[in-house]
């Protein structure tokens, strides 16, 4: 059969790129975002190997040295017992990456399924499962990790799991409209007309179409994770000493506030800049996977 | 000759949208039959019930609010409408197929033409080898007419023009050699030369492979072009039923002769092409007489008393229209063709 040439130019060139490879290449343009990743890089990098290379314990309580300000040998100084502050921040860049990682990735799947099932589903799936959504948004977030903590008892652990269990409500309601709109589309039409089962449409076809918002919402997530982790160990409610945890060390800062400021500053500006990694790299992901910013 | 084998029969299809407004039929008493290797026409203008009919037929009304209120739908001597879900789901795409009036968003942007080829095929060849779903795939993408079949299996469905990717679809649509394919307007996203390619394509193919098509569209000329049977709805009724070059010459129910009438010719100069005057009735309006009567110029009294059947004016024609009761016929000079 004779083939039209438009349809034939339309396939000269083989380079394949598919919608990720896209999406990474609207990224790097962003040199903002690219910075960010950076930074994440760089604390990832401190997390895994920076144990590895620091020459003071975190623990080790050297009394004689407390309080000492930034020298040769304490770089960021020491703390009211006397323990390193750059390794007890290196160690630290591990529990707050971690918390943050897995608190986000927990209340992604679980609000990613709510989502799914609610938006597929519609009606009183869809009713019940908004609604246990809106009741949890009512309380102001890190209000409702309190009351968690406080029911389960203060540890990382339990911090962790309440900073999941908050931020559920935020994944499900993104993926509920992202289902809500792609369930519309008609290759989900062609699916079932294909003879295709529900289950396999929502989990081969649905749910990876919705993931872009998941990626950019995740990656903030991190972020505020971090900001919440940071907070409960600053409460007494997440990590409990002797851990090297940002927001713990950042309490434990308080008395020496004025006499020796970097026991405060370096742990803070951990978390500023991990934050702030984490947002720049999530806004160059929104702009990268948002259909709406391609030109 | 041997008497056609009847494929698929749909007997008083009624399709009911159950809306705040109350519920509404939008396919109301349907009948019609496909025979092997048939390519019918379903015209009529939007919101008639065309797609909400091909719809049905596939078992994917969207429910709720639609739902299938009465009628048969007969496939090789199964009530479709009756079947479970799970061996429905055996029927589409394997006995069944459809393609969509939008090809550009038919196909899912994230996975390969290949890959989505290969699971249209795995869904229902469970038992084939890798092997041999990949040479089937490629088989149909050489059948359809796609170039270099094998480099567009490994490719996304943003590097296809329009018209590929609506050969992709039909190439997915009979994987599975089906006896059925519904084509819903299958030509009306893309331009007019792709539209005839593809439409050539089509009536190829139901030529080659002996698949029964119902062709659901809102354009005579796409009917003309490749139907030989064509049935036209109105407000989710048939009014009239025919062989193509019948209805084309011989127009009996005034909206069909409208429909033609409104079709541009080239052959003669007109001032403004005709339209005819009105909109569609919003569905569940008209509850009694037929749905045509206030925007039809022949209408009497009884057009809104009662509703009309439809009347065999020949063997193979039928009309939903009470000019063609022979006892109106004396009154009314039913050759009366405004031109």
């Amino acid at each position: 059969m004779s083939q039209s040439a438009v349809e034939n130019k339309k396939v000269q060139s083989d380079k394949v790129a598919g919608p990720w490879k896209e999406a990474w290449r609207g990224f790097r343009k962003s040199k903002i975002a690219v910075v960010g990743m950076g930074i994440v890089i760089f604390f990832i990098l401190l997390a895994v190997f920076g144990p590895l290379v620091t020459m003071q314990g975190i623990n080790e309580q050297n009394l004689p040295e407390r309080l000492l300000p930034p020298s040769s040998t304490y770089w960021l100084g020491t703390d009211d017992f006397g323990r390193d502050i750059l390794s007890r921040i290196v160690h630290g860049a591990r529990i707050s990456l971690w918390v943050g990682f897995l608190a986000v990735v927990g209340s992604a799947l679980m609000g990613s399924l709510l989502g799914i099932l609610a938006g597929y589903y519609g009606r009183w799936v869809d009713a019940v499962i908004s609604r246990i959504f809106d009741i949890m948004l009512a309380f102001p977030s890190i209000l409702l990790a309190i009351a968690v903590v406080s029911v389960l008892g203060p540890s990382l652990r339990n911090a962790l799991i309440a900073i999941a269990i908050i931020n559920i409500p935020n994944f499900g309601r993104l993926i509920r409209s992202k289902v809500l709109s792609i369930k519309e589309d008609e290759y989900i039409m062609s699916a079932k007309a294909i003879g295709m089962k529900d289950n396999r449409i929502l989990f081969s076809h649905i749910l990876p179409n919705s993931m872009a918002p998941v990626i950019v919402q995740g990656t903030l997530a991190i972020a505020t994770a971090i900001i919440e982790a940071a907070a409960l160990g600053f409460l007494g409610l997440g990590a409990q000493a002797p851990a090297p945890e940002w927001g713990k060390m950042l309490a434990d800062s308080r008395p020496y506030l004025t006499n020796a400021p970097w026991t405060m500053i370096f742990p803070g500006l951990a978390i500023m800049l991990t934050v702030l990694g984490f947002n720049l790299m999530g806004d160059g992901l929104r702009d990268a996977l948002d259909p709406r910013m391609k030109s | 000759m041997k008497e056609p084998k009847r494929i698929l029969d749909v007997k008083g299809l009624q399709t009911t949208f159950f809306t705040d407004d109350g519920a509404i039929p939008a396919v109301d008493n349907v009948d019609f039959h496909i025979d092997e290797g048939e390519v019918l026409g379903i015209v009529g203008e939007s919101g008639c019930g065309k797609s909400v009919t091909s719809l049905s037929i596939m078992g994917l009304v969207p429910s709720p609010p639609g739902k299938i209120t009465e009628g048969e739908i007969l496939f090789q001597d199964k009530d479709l409408t009756k079947l479970p879900e799970r061996k429905m789901r055996n029927i589409r795409g394997n006995d069944i197929a459809m393609i969509f009036q939008e090809p550009m968003t038919s196909l899912n942007p994230l996975f390969t033409i290949g890959d989505q080829l290969r699971e249209a095929i795995k869904i229902h060849k469970r038992d084939w080898s890798k092997q041999q779903i990949q040479d089937r795939a490629v088989e149909m993408m050489k059948l359809v007419g796609l170039p270099r079949a094998e480099g567009l299996m490994k490719e996304y469905p943003h590097q296809l023009s329009g018209g590929m990717r609506q050969r992709v679809m039909i190439a997915m649509a009979l994987l599975c050699d089906p006896k059925v394919l519904i084509a819903d307007e299958p030509t009306t996203a893309l331009d007019v030369t792709i539209q005839a390619q593809i439409l050539k394509l089509i009536k190829e193919l139901n030529n080659r492979l002996n698949t029964a098509v119902l062709l659901i569209t809102h354009d005579l000329g796409v009917v003309a072009e490749t139907c030989e049977r064509v049935i036209v709805m109105y407000a989710g009724k048939v009014v009239e039923e025919g062989p193509v070059n019948t209805i084309f010459k011989n127009p009996q129910h005034p909206y069909t002769r409208g429909l033609l009438e409104s079709v541009p010719d080239m052959r003669y100069k007109k001032e403004r092409l005709y339209s005819i005057p009105g909109n569609v009735p919003k569905p569940g309006t008209i509850q009694v007489g037929c749905r045509f009567a206030d925007r039809c110029e022949f209408s009497f009294d009884r057009c809104v008393q009662e509703d009309p059947p439809l009347y065999q004016t020949a063997d193979d024609h039928k009309t939903r229209c009470f000019l063609f009761d022979p006892k109106e016929a004396a009154e009314h000079d039913r050759t009366a063709v405004k031109s």
